[in-house]
C-alpha cells in the first residue's frame, strides 16, 4: 500500500520523537514523586537547583574565599596557612588622615585608584550618555545608509578591550599616527601618555569609543518604542522639534537612560583592561584604577599580598553591589 | 592464514611493547622564558638529551617573562608548578627549589663551577643546597650609539668617566643630531641600583637589614630626577606608567633615537640581530659615581622544583644541561655571559656573534669581577625585588610630578618595611 508524503513525514517525526518521549517519561516519574513530596509550589526550587549549584560554585564560593582572604595576612597561598588578622587589612586600607588626600593615607595607591576611578567614571558616564543619546537620535532618523552606520557604531563593542587599547596606543604614542598628522601639519608633537590630563582624557575617550555602540543600541530600542502618533500630534500643534524632544522623547526615554547610566557606572567602576594596556596606570598613578591596584597588589609585587588585595576587592564589591541594587530599582521602576 | 596470524601476533606484541616503553617514559615539564634566542637553543639541546635518554621526555613550555614573575610564584605556591623553571627572581622562588645534591653524580662539579651563584638560589640560612645553575649571568650597563657620537663630532667619555660626564656628552650629541633621548635607562629598580651603589648607596645597615634610603641613594635619585627635568632623559619610560611596571627603550635604541641606553648584557643578542649594520653600537664600562663604577649582577637560573614527582629524572636533565660542553653551547649560541666559573675562566668563543656583539660581550664579561660587593649582596638578598619595586614605583611618581622626592623616600622606606613584615607574618 502506498503512503502519502505527509504520512511519511509524520512517521519520520514520530521516530525522532520516540527517544525524547522516553526520556521525558523517565524524568517525569521521579519529578512527580518529588512534587507529591514537596508540593507544587516548591517545585520552582527544584528547577532552579542546577543553576543555583553552578552559580554557587563559580560565584558564591569565590566570594566567600575572597572574604576569608581579606581577614588573613602573610604571603602563603592557602587560607589554612595564612594567619588570621581580623579587620587588619581593612584598617590598613582605611588608615587615612583625609580621604580626599591620598598622600595622607598609608596605602596611598589604593586611594589614588579610588580617586582616579571616581574621576574616570564621572567623565565617562556623562560623556557616554550624551554621545550615545545623540548617536541614537541620529540613527533613529531616516538617514541614508542607516543600517551601515548602526553597524559601524556597534562594531567596536565586538572587539577585545586589549585590541582596542593597543590600536589606540599605536595611534597616540610619540611616533604614532596622530602625532604624525600633527607634525605633518606643522604642529608640535604631543606626548599624550606623559601628561596626566591627556592620559585621563584618552582613557575616557577610548572607553567611550569602545562601548558607546552598546549603550546606543539600548537607547535606540527605547526611541523606537515611543509611539509615532505622539510626534504627529506635536507636529500638528506646530511644536518646535527641540520642544518635542524635550517634552516627548526625553521623558519617555528616561527609563532607558537610567539603565544606561547605571550600567555605564558599573562598567566605569570595574574598568581595568583597556586603561591598563593603554596607559599602564600612568603617568605616575594618574590613571591607576582600583582594579589595577587590586591586580598589582595580588600578583605584581614580590610579596603577593592576597589579603590586602582581597580586602580592596570586598570594598569594590560593596560599591558594585550598591550600584547593582540601584540598577534593579531603576529597572523595576521602568517595568512599572 | 597461519602466516597472517603470525604477522598479527607480532604486530600486537610490538605495539604492546611500544606501549610499555611509552608508559615507562618519565615526563619532565620545564617552564622557560627567553630574552632572545635561548628558547630555540634549549629546544635543540633537549632534543639531543631525549635522543640519548629514551626514558625521559622533556616538555618545554615557553612562556613570556611576565608569566615567570607573576604566574609562576602562584603556581609554585599551589604546588602545581613545573618540574624545572627558568627564573629571574631567584631569591623569591628559593623556598620552592629542590636540593639536587642527593641526586647528582658529581655535586663537587656544581660547587666548583656555580658556587657564588648558588647562594642566590638558596633560602635564607641554607648554605649547602644545589637548586640549579645560571643559564645566563647578566651585568647591567650602558650601550652607546657610537655612530651618533661620530656624527655629532663629540668624543665618547672614556673608562672611569662619571655619570655626569656621560650625561653632558649624551645631551650634546642628542642636541646636535636631533635625537629625542640623550640617555634612556630601563624603568627597573635593578638598573637603578647599579647607579645608586655607584653614587654611594649602601642598601643594608650594619646588621644586614635593609636600610635603603641614605645619602648615596638620594644622590642617585636626585640625579635621575634632574635628568628628567633638564631633558637628559625623556619622561616616556620612568614617568609614563605606574607602580613597578617595567619599560625598556630597546625600540628607541634600535631606531637610533637614543645616544646612551642603560640596560644590560642580555640585550646583546637582540641588538646583534635587529640593528645589524644600521649603525655602530658598543657597550661601555659602567660610568662611575663617588663610591664605585658598578652595575648590578643578575641573570636567569634554571631551578629544579621540589614538588616534582621525578627528582631523579629532573637531576638527569639538569646534569645534562649544566655539563660544560652543553652549557658552553647555550651561552655561546645565545650570546650570554657565562655563569659557570670554568667556562668563564677558559673564555668562550661566540662563533655566531658579529664583531660588535663580541666586543660588547667582552666589556660586560670584564666587569663581572669588578662589581661592587654591595651589588652582589643585594642581588642575593631574598627580598630584593621588594626594594627594587618600591624604589622604581616611588621615584617614578616623583618624576611624573605627583610627589616630591622627599615624600618618595619616606614611602620607599615604609613600603619596604610593610612588605617584608607581610612576608614574615606566620
Amino acid at each position: 500500500m502506498a503512503t502519502s508524503p505527509s504520512t511519511e513525514r509524520r512517521t519520520a517525526a514520530g521516530l525522532l520523537w520516540t527517544p525524547f518521549a522516553a526520556l521525558i517519561k523517565l524524568i517525569d516519574l521521579p519529578m512527580r514523586a518529588v512534587q507529591r513530596l514537596i508540593g507544587e509550589r516548591r517545585m520552582a526550587y527544584v528547577f532552579l537547583l542546577p543553576n543555583l549549584l553552578f552559580f554557587s560554585l563559580f560565584v558564591f564560593v569565590p566570594l566567600i574565599v575572597n572574604v576569608v582572604f581579606s581577614v588573613t595576612g602573610g604571603a602563603a597561598l592557602f587560607p589554612s596557612e595564612r594567619p588570621f588578622v581580623g579587620t587588619g587589612q581593612y584598617a590598613y586600607l582605611f588608615d587615612c588622615g583625609s580621604f580626599l588626600d591620598p598622600n595622607s593615607c598609608r596605602e596611598d595607591h589604593f586611594w589614588r585608584g579610588v580617586a582616579n576611578t571616581a574621576r574616570f567614571t564621572l567623565f565617562q558616564v556623562v560623556a557616554m550618555v550624551l554621545f550615545s543619546l545623540v548617536t541614537a537620535v541620529v540613527l533613529n532618523m531616516r538617514i541614508k545608509a542607516r543600517g551601515f552606520f548602526r553597524a559601524v557604531y556597534f562594531f567596536p563593542v565586538l572587539l577585545s578591550p586589549v585590541v582596542v587599547a593597543l590600536t589606540w596606543k599605536w595611534i597616540l604614542q610619540r611616533d604614532g599616527l596622530l602625532n604624525a598628522g600633527i607634525t605633518a601639519l606643522g604642529g608640535e608633537r604631543i606626548l599624550f601618555f606623559v601628561d596626566p590630563s591627556w592620559a585621563m582624557f584618552w582613557a575616557v575617550f577610548v572607553s567611550i569609543w569602545a562601548h558607546m555602540g552598546f549603550y546606543t543600541l539600548i537607547l535606540l530600542a527605547g526611541l523606537q518604542a515611543i509611539p509615532a502618533d505622539l510626534y504627529e500630534a506635536a507636529e500638528m500643534d506646530a511644536t518646535p522639534r527641540w520642544r518635542a524632544f524635550w517634552c516627548i522623547t526625553l521623558p519617555l526615554l528616561w527609563p532607558n537612560m537610567v539603565v544606561v547610566i547605571v550600567l555605564a557606572l558599573i562598567k566605569g567602576v570595574q574598568t581595568f583592561d583597556e586603561v591598563f594596556v593603554l596607559t599602564g596606570g600612568g603617568p605616575g598613578t594618574a590613571t591607576l584604577m582600583v582594579v589595577q591596584y587590586i591586580y598589582e597588589t595580588a600578583f605584581s609585587n614580590q610579596v603577593q599580598n592576597f589579603g590586602l588585595a582581597a580586602a580592596a576587592s570586598v570594598v569594590l564589591g560593596v560599591v558594585l553591589f550598591t550600584l547593582t541594587l540601584a540598577q534593579l530599582a531603576a529597572s523595576r521602576r521602568k517595568d512599572a | 592464514m597461519t602466516r597472517t596470524r603470525w604477522i598479527s601476533a607480532l604486530a600486537l606484541t610490538g605495539s604492546l611493547l611500544a606501549g610499555g616503553i611509552a608508559q615507562a617514559q618519565t615526563t619532565v615539564r620545564m617552564t622557560w622564558y627567553s630574552d632572545g634566542n635561548e628558547g630555540e637553543v634549549v629546544t635543540d639541546l633537549l632534543k639531543r638529551f631525549e635522543a640519548q635518554n629514551k626514558d625521559i621526555k622533556v616538555v618545554l613550555d615557553q612562556v613570556p617573562y611576565k608569566a615567570i614573575t607573576e604566574n609562576l610564584p602562584v603556581q609554585l605556591a599551589s604546588g602545581q608548578g613545573p618540574d624545572i623553571a627558568r627564573v629571574v627572581d631567584l631569591g623569591g622562588v628559593a623556598r620552592y627549589a629542590l636540593d639536587l645534591r642527593p641526586y647528582l653524580k658529581d655535586a663537587g662539579y656544581w660547587d666548583k663551577n656555580f658556587g657564588p651563584f648558588l647562594e642566590w638560589m638558596r633560602p635564607q640560612g641554607d648554605t649547602t643546597s644545589i637548586p640549579g645553575f645560571m643559564t645566563q649571568l647578566t651585568v647591567t650597563g650602558p650601550f652607546v650609539n657610537k655612530t651618533l657620537f661620530e656624527q655629532a663630532g663629540i668624543a665618547m667619555p672614556g673608562a672611569k668617566a662619571t655619570w655626569e660626564e656621560w650625561a653632558k656628552a649624551s645631551k650634546d650629541v642628542a642636541a646636535k643630531v636631533q635625537a629625542p633621548f640623550p640617555i634612556a635607562i630601563d624603568r627597573s629598580g635593578h638598573r637603578f641600583f647599579g647607579i645608586a651603589i655607584s653614587e654611594g648607596a649602601k642598601v643594608f645597615d650594619a646588621k644586614g637589614e635593609p636600610a635603603v634610603i641614605d645619602d648615596g641613594f638620594k644622590r642617585a635619585a636626585q640625579m635621575v630626577f634632574d635628568w628628567h627635568k633638564n631633558g637628559v632623559m625623556g619622561k616616556e619610560l620612568w614617568g609614563s606608567v605606574s607602580g613597578a611596571a617595567y619599560r625598556g627603550a630597546n625600540d628607541e635604541f634600535k631606531n637610533a633615537q637614543v645616544a646612551m641606553y642603560m640596560s644590560g648584557s642580555w640585550q646583546i643578542a637582540q641588538f646583534d640581530k635587529t640593528i645589524g649594520n644600521a649603525f655602530d653600537w658598543v657597550a661601555v664600562p659602567m660610568p662611575c659615581g663617588p663610591a664605585a663604577c658598578t652595575g648590578m649582577p643578575g641573570g636567569a637560573g634554571l631551578v629544579a622544583i621540589k614538588t616534582t614527582k621525578n627528582p631523579e629524572a629532573v637531576a638527569k636533565v639538569m646534569e645534562y644541561l649544566a655539563s660544560e660542553p652543553v652549557l658552553s653551547e647555550l651561552y655561546s649560541r645565545s650570546l650570554a655571559v657565562p655563569g659557570h666559573l670554568g667556562i668563564a675562566a677558559k673564555g668562550l668563543d661566540y662563533k655566531d656573534a658579529s664583531p660588535l656583539a663580541k666586543a660588547s660581550l667582552k666589556v660586560f664579561s670584564d666587569q663581572v669581577a669588578g662589581l661592587s660587593p654591595i651589588a652582589y649582596k643585594l642581588q642575593g638578598y631574598v627580598n630584593n625585588r621588594i626594594i627594587f619595586n618600591a624604589a622604581i614605583s616611588r621615584v617614578g611618581q616623583a618624576i611624573s610630578g605627583e610627589t616630591t622626592l622627599d615624600e618618595a623616600y619616606k614611602r620607599i622606606a615604609s613600603d619596604v618595611e610593610q612588605q617584608i613584615a607581610e612576608r614574615n607574618k606566620k
